[in-house]
């Protein structure tokens, strides 16, 4: 059963759809593929990438989180609240990724031990955690955080972009976890039917606990990283930020209903994300058509993806 | 009495899957007033012939007659105008809806101004079929509060409703207890009667040859031949159906004497499981009995954790366990297959190997928590090769093997774990002939190692063929235990319906 990388790679139409993307783009705007530009995309794209990773564990069980945007607020705020009193920046990371991990537990929590649908209980706590942010922050961004946490956001080393770097570290996690590990088979085998998981002697409730408190882990190491390549941390951090971390894992082929698809497959929707609202920028495309298009495309690699099937 | 032209013929019926050649030039006559067995192992291609039938497939080639005439069936619809009606194995009432409304789903009359639905005429109209068939029901009861029985016969209703002239049945019988199967056959004899033609596809054969007139027999997507039921025996019509003399049907072998493995005492689940105490010894295979609702599912559900005790102790090895959970007894080395494969026991997306090793992955992790995939495709090849898994390759997805096939997977799934107590609920329901002896020959050989084996079954030829000793469940407890050699089908269906003494 040889499921090795390339193997993957290669049962991707999404990949096809990348590509034609980035020869299209190119071919409008040379500028596209300057390594500046490149080094641009893949920091952009590794915001959300490292969400959207979180977000493949989530609706591979058949879940969905909608609190994402909102734990990457709150957790992105404590930490720099932590920075600004304490200066210590790996402490503030750390208790950034706890809380992300604390909210992600309430949500698989109530989701399984409270069979609670997963759209309601995530929706909630969007909400009421969006709230709390604002409380923390009083309504107010929390900027002067110092040179060297802005270096995670900024800085490269051997050449890659610390985020990129951070997105390839928990893309290689998550791919190891999913196609290597007996955790990942029982995630595939609990989003393709419950019931015969539950009754093969599968912790099911435990899976689907800890695929929240993995999706809001990356949520809140997003959260660093947004945070600190603006250099503060505001309020209305991660708005809408689910929308583009569910958009890109269906964008790679994964089915919403759970038990199909792969992280491979999100990285490639993230890609195609990312590179679209470059390419759109580099054309000067105004910001309003932008949305129009995005859109559209998703809506079309989703019935180019069913129709192939 | 018979017509001589036949109602329907279908001629050089040839279908191709990707991969499978399905039918090969096949033949079928049905005549009005008869009631036709359509005959044949699982894979057989008695359900794609229907299928094509119907209009739920299309074939590749062929010919379909009606009354005279070729006719051309593209859907579901124009063979619905054709008079041919098929109720398939899976039931496919709508739960939350009326029983008149499900009847004339997607028939409905209404008034062409108002587009409204003339629900005083469909109630009547309903009320009428029903009382057809001997039915007297309320037709404003929903759907879901009827037994499996009752939805059967709505079923009828509906293929009557469509003024059908040909009622093709897949494996009716299956989900029916001997007294609803006893209703559905007078239902079948009624309209045999006023002259329907009826196709009657079972595994069955007690049954065919009660109510079935001839008999057409398919193997391998090839036609091999037709028989009237009085020409033919049992064992003549086995062999047109496997190709070969089958020695036994139910093989069944002495047991070695063992230990008792699992004690339960006075376990109660809610209302359906109630003071339940019996044993389970090593070496022998313990049938359990019992009409539809009798408990038996729920029962094997309780000792396997699935459902949470309200009371009650077990005992595996005299040591008493407390179960909260399938995992806690697969690793007291009590395992359950259930009753329900599609639902509870495959995961339809996975391939053969991982269905197989889904419960048994531990074993083959090494370090960094890795699965050792070389150690895993051993096992699995091991167990293909062990249980005859008919499947093209191990990374075959399991939903395109055949019901018998998929079976075997989830049993040796099972057998993976060496468990002590394998409790096997309905092993050969849909399964087709031949594989159902391969089932009951792994059954012994698990037996002969000394495991014990705790067999639920509607089947009691099955029951009586093959098991030791017979529990008999009615209504939540265990109405009544027999030993093999006293055992018999009266006794059985006396302490199952609740008779005492």
């Amino acid at each position: 059963m040889k499921k090795n990388l390339k193997g993957s790679i290669l049962k991707y139409k999404s990949l096809v759809g990348l590509l034609v993307l980035c020869i299209v783009i190119s071919f409008i705007s040379p500028r596209f593929l300057g390594i500046a530009n490149i080094k641009n995309v893949l920091t952009q794209v590794s915001v959300n990438a490292v969400i959207a990773i979180g977000m493949s564990f989530v609706i591979l069980t058949g879940g969905i989180d909608l609190s994402v945007g909102s734990i990457l607020a709150v957790s992105a705020a404590v930490a720099a609240g932590m920075i600004k009193s304490t200066g210590n920046i790996s402490f503030a990371i750390i208790v950034a990724i706890a809380i992300g991990c604390l909210i992600g537990f309430i949500n698989g929590f109530l989701i399984s031990k409270g069979r609670i649908q997963a759209f309601i209980v995530t929706l909630a706590t969007m909400i009421i955690f969006r709230g709390v942010t604002y409380v923390y922050t009083d309504g107010i961004p929390i900027s002067g955080l110092g040179q060297s946490f802005s270096g995670i956001g900024n800085k490269t080393i051997l050449g890659l972009p610390i985020p990129v770097l951070i997105m390839v570290i928990v893309f290689g996690i998550a791919y190891y976890i999913l196609s290597q590990t007996r955790y990942g088979r029982y995630l595939y085998a609990l989003g393709g039917n419950e019931d015969s998981a539950r009754l093969s002697g599968i912790n099911t409730d435990k899976i689907k606990t800890l695929v929240y408190v993995i999706c809001g882990a990356t949520a809140a190491l997003s959260g660093i990283i947004v945070t600190s390549r603006i250099g503060s941390a505001s309020p209305n951090a991660g708005v809408s930020f689910e929308l583009d971390a569910i958009a890109a894992v269906v964008l790679g082929g994964t089915s919403l209903a759970g038990g199909e698809g792969s992280v491979v497959g999100t990285i490639i929707g993230a890609l195609i994300i990312g590179v679209l609202n470059n390419g759109l920028n580099l054309m000067n495309v105004s910001p309003f058509y932008q949305s129009i298009i995005k859109g559209l495309v998703i809506l079309l690699a989703v019935l180019v993806e069913k129709k192939k099937k | 009495m018979t017509d001589i032209t036949p109602l329907l013929q279908m001629k050089n019926i040839s279908k191709s899957f990707p991969g499978v050649k399905a039918l090969e030039d096949v033949r079928l006559e049905a005549y009005r007033g008869e009631v036709l067995a359509l005959l044949g192992e699982n894979g057989a291609g008695k359900s794609t012939l229907m299928k094509i039938l119907s209009g739920v497939y299309n074939m590749d080639s062929g010919n379909i007659i009606i009354g005279g005439s070729i006719v051309n069936i593209k859907n579901i619809k124009d063979a619905e105008k054709l008079g041919i009606a098929i109720i398939h194995q899976e039931l496919s009432l709508l739960p939350n809806l009326s029983i008149w409304e499900n009847i004339f789903l997607g028939n409905e009359v209404f008034s062409r101004l108002t587009r409204r639905i003339n629900k005083k005429v469909l109630k009547e109209k309903s009320q009428m079929l029903l009382n057809d068939i001997g039915f007297y029901i309320d037709v404003d009861i929903l759907v879901k509060n009827l037994n499996v029985g009752e939805k059967q016969l709505i079923e009828i209703a509906k293929a009557l409703s469509k003024n059908s002239k040909v009622i093709i049945m897949d494996e009716p019988t299956t989900a029916l207890t001997d007294v609803e199967t006893d209703n559905l056959f007078r239902v079948i004899t009624k309209l045999k009667n006023e002259n329907m033609g009826i196709v009657y596809i079972s595994h069955r054969m007690d049954e065919i040859f009660k109510i079935c007139d001839r008999i057409t027999v398919l193997r391998d997507g090839k036609y091999i031949g037709d028989v009237k039921t009085k020409d033919i025996t049992k064992d003549d019509l086995i062999s047109m159906m496997v190709g070969r003399k089958l020695e036994e049907q139910f093989p069944y072998r002495e047991s070695p004497k063992c230990e008792t493995i699992l004690k339960v005492e006075n376990l109660c689940f809610g209302e359906k499981v109630f003071n339940v105490s019996f044993s389970a010894k090593g070496g022998e295979i313990l049938g359990i009995s019992g009409l539809m609702g009798s408990g038996r599912t729920e029962l094997a559900k309780t000792i396997f954790g699935e459902y949470k005790k309200t009371s009650g102790k077990v005992f595996v090895d005299n040591e008493e366990v407390n179960i909260r959970s399938p995992k806690d007894s697969i690793e007291k080395g009590i395992c359950y297959l259930s009753e329900d494969r599609k639902k509870e026991g495959l995961i339809l997306g996975m391939s053969v190997g991982e269905n197989m090793t889904l419960a048994n992955l531990k074993k083959y992790e090494n370090g960094a928590k890795r699965i050792n995939k070389i150690k895993e495709s051993k096992s699995i090849e091991e167990y293909i090769k062990k249980l005859s898994i008919k499947t093209p390759s191990p990374q075959q997805l399991i939903k395109y093997l055949s019901g018998g096939n998929q079976q075997k997977v989830i049993l040796a799934k099972w057998l993976m774990l060496a468990p002590e107590v394998l409790i096997i609920d309905e092993p050969t329901r849909g399964i087709d002939v031949g594989a159902k002896k391969e089932i009951y020959d792994v059954l012994n050989q698990l037996k002969s190692m000394g495991k014990s084996i705790i067999m639920i079954s509607s089947d009691m030829t099955e029951i009586l063929g093959i098991c030791d000793r017979i529990l008999i469940m009615h209504e939540g407890t265990i109405s009544g235990e027999l030993s093999r050699k006293y055992a018999s089908q009266e006794l059985i269906m006396k302490y199952a319906v609740g008779i005492k003494g």
